[in-house]
């Protein structure tokens, strides 16, 4: 301890003494005297003396642990040594650095008329080539030949060619339907009111044809098109849980208590509010999705476990161009 | 001095009114929830040219086998006595006074049996398992910082104000359209968990100081961009500045 103090107290007699050198002999000065300041002078050391201060602040708070509000004070003790470290480099530089202004004229043009040359010389170094026309052709080809060949592997980013992969879900018949713990779903464990996720036995539930969010409906509310009738099984229905507008996960499932005065059953994604009516097939209420909610065929086995009797009826996941057109099929 | 016993005497007659639950019924619920509390599926009255606007009686759920819990819930957070019928019930000022309102749970819990209001333990529960669990059941609509958001016709609430025994209440209630949680889905203990997450959601450790309102990066953002931003620049022209000519 007594060794640290000695070497500041040296060091700091050290940085006092400096100033104090003899003047140098009289030489031909390179900037302008200016008189000297000793206000902002005065100004610039006690700033620097507080930021000092500041930091050693910080390294008290940094120590004590029994500081509240611990982590402000950090802030602020190092923030304000940097505002006076900053302050007394501004006062520095505006009043004792000194400054004088010097004017340089632009020098005189060198290359007068070299433009001209230039261009002719292009010219003419043209004019060993007969077949212009084709040769620019052949070099517009290659060029676009290479642009070509470096965009090509932008065809696996997307669908565009190998389609197929996107439409195999794992649903067959007969696939039960578990739930994130790979526990079966029977058709008594589903209540009305309440919503569930569910994935295909077996499968990967990272797939996205994998996942499904599954409801119970009143039978006598239940209005699904022709196509789809027979779908649910007892008024459990199941539709995929990629929204059909962007993919993200339906997690939302809005269910009222009381049907005459609340908006009717729905579900809804949270991304962009797109909402889907789970008792006609999962059409479109509102929001960007321009598709229903594939929608998977149920059936109850004789044990009482929810099976899927079939895949999708439509393409699961977010839109794309052609997604209208493809059904899903069972993965390979 | 005059003035406190006339206040005095106009409470106990308050209080002697409302002892009787049937009677507070009548008078605030049983407009939309029928006399004897059954439901009613509305009337259409008034409305025509001059005043485009029609007018329901009734249309309200019947409470019969509701049990206190849902009389607990929707009276003590004020979503009931509702200004109209159609609208989604928000926490608001109590209308009723606290005599009134045990008399009507009185009331509404002897039309049938029904669940008794739940004496949740947060304390036993666990953050980290009450998250995952918030996260897969709740967060969809409530946010995982438990600060509302938006479903299309509805407004899922912030969760700020709500007390352990309101939350218990409400996921095996399900009020307005948020969906019921039976205690197959989430178990008491569950229940445990996720009201112990969302305390400590309500209220996090915010060791940065200024909260912002726990909203994220958006606030954050903003505030970093404007004030410190104009702050920097500021000092930039400071900087800039010619003192001497």
């Amino acid at each position: 301890m007594a060794k640290a103090k000695d070497i500041l107290l040296s060091g700091l007699v050290l940085v006092a003494g400096r100033g104090r050198r003899s003047p140098r002999p009289e030489a031909e000065r390179v900037v302008p005297d200016y008189d000297a300041d000793p206000r902002a002078e005065t100004w610039a050391i006690v700033l620097l003396l507080l930021s000092s201060l500041c930091c050693a602040g910080f390294i008290v708070v940094y120590a004590v642990d029994r500081i509240p509000h611990q982590t402000q004070f950090l802030g602020l003790s190092l923030g304000l040594a940097l505002v006076f470290f900053a302050a007394a480099l501004i006062v520095t530089a505006l009043r004792l650095v000194v400054t004088e202004e010097l004017v340089e004229e632009y020098p005189p043009e060198l290359h007068v008329g070299e433009v001209d040359l230039i261009a002719s010389t292009v010219e003419e170094s043209g004019s060993r080539l007969t077949r212009r026309r084709l040769f620019k052709l052949a070099l517009l080809g290659a060029g676009g030949g290479l642009v070509t060949a470096a965009l090509t592997p932008a065809a696996s980013f997307g669908p565009l060619l190998r389609v197929k992969d996107y439409f195999g879900t794992p649903w067959t018949r007969g696939r039960r339907l578990v739930d994130e713990d790979d526990r079966p779903y029977k058709a008594s464990d589903i209540e009305e009111k309440d919503f569930y996720t569910a994935f295909a036995e077996g499968a990967d539930k990272e797939e996205a044809g994998a996942s499904l969010v599954l409801v119970r409906l009143p039978t006598s509310s239940l209005k699904l098109p022709p196509e789809l009738q027979g779908y649910d099984a007892n008024g459990i229905v199941a539709y995929s849980k990629i929204c059909t507008h962007a993919g993200c996960a339906i997690s939302m499932y809005r269910v009222p208590t009381f049907l005459p005065d609340e908006p009717k059953p729905a579900l809804v994604c949270p991304c962009h509010y797109s909402t889907f009516d789970p008792a006609s097939g999962g059409t479109v209420q509102f929001g960007p999705a321009g598709r229903p909610l594939p929608m998977l065929p149920l059936e109850i086995d004789a044990r009482g476990f929810l099976r899927a009797k079939g895949n999708f009826d439509g393409a699961v996941g977010p839109a794309w161009w052609g997604v209208r057109n493809r059904k899903p099929s069972p993965q390979s | 001095m005059r003035w406190v016993v006339v206040i005095a005497a106009l409470t106990l007659v308050g209080s002697a009114a409302a002892a009787d639950g049937k009677q507070v019924f009548g008078r605030y619920c049983a407009s939309c929830h029928g006399p004897d509390a059954s439901g009613s599926t509305g009337q259409r009255y008034g409305g025509g040219a001059a005043r485009n606007q029609s007018v329901q009686t009734g249309m309200g759920p019947s409470l019969h086998g509701v049990g206190a819990l849902a009389a607990d819930f929707y009276l003590r957070t004020g979503y009931m006595p509702l200004k109209r019928n159609g609208i989604q019930p928000r926490r608001s000022r109590l209308l009723l006074d606290n005599a009134q309102i045990d008399a009507l749970i009185r009331y509404i819990s002897s039309l049938g049996k029904g669940p008794a209001i739940p004496h949740p333990h947060p304390e036993r529960g666990n953050v980290s398992e009450g998250m995952a669990l918030f996260r897969s059941h709740c967060a969809g609509c409530h946010q995982i910082v438990a600060e509302g958001g938006y479903v299309t016709n509805a407004v899922p609430p912030a969760l700020g104000d709500a007390t352990p025994t309101q939350i218990a209440e409400a996921v095996r209630i399900g009020p307005y359209v948020m969906p019921k949680f039976s205690t197959k889905a989430i178990s008491d203990r569950q229940l445990n968990s996720i009201i112990r997450y969302v305390e400590y959601a309500n209220h996090p450790d915010n060791r940065g100081g200024w909260s912002l309102g726990n909203i994220g990066p958006v606030p954050e953002g903003l505030v970093s961009w404007f004030v410190a931003g104009s702050a920097l620049l500021g000092v930039c022209l400071v900087i800039g500045k010619r003192l001497h000519g």
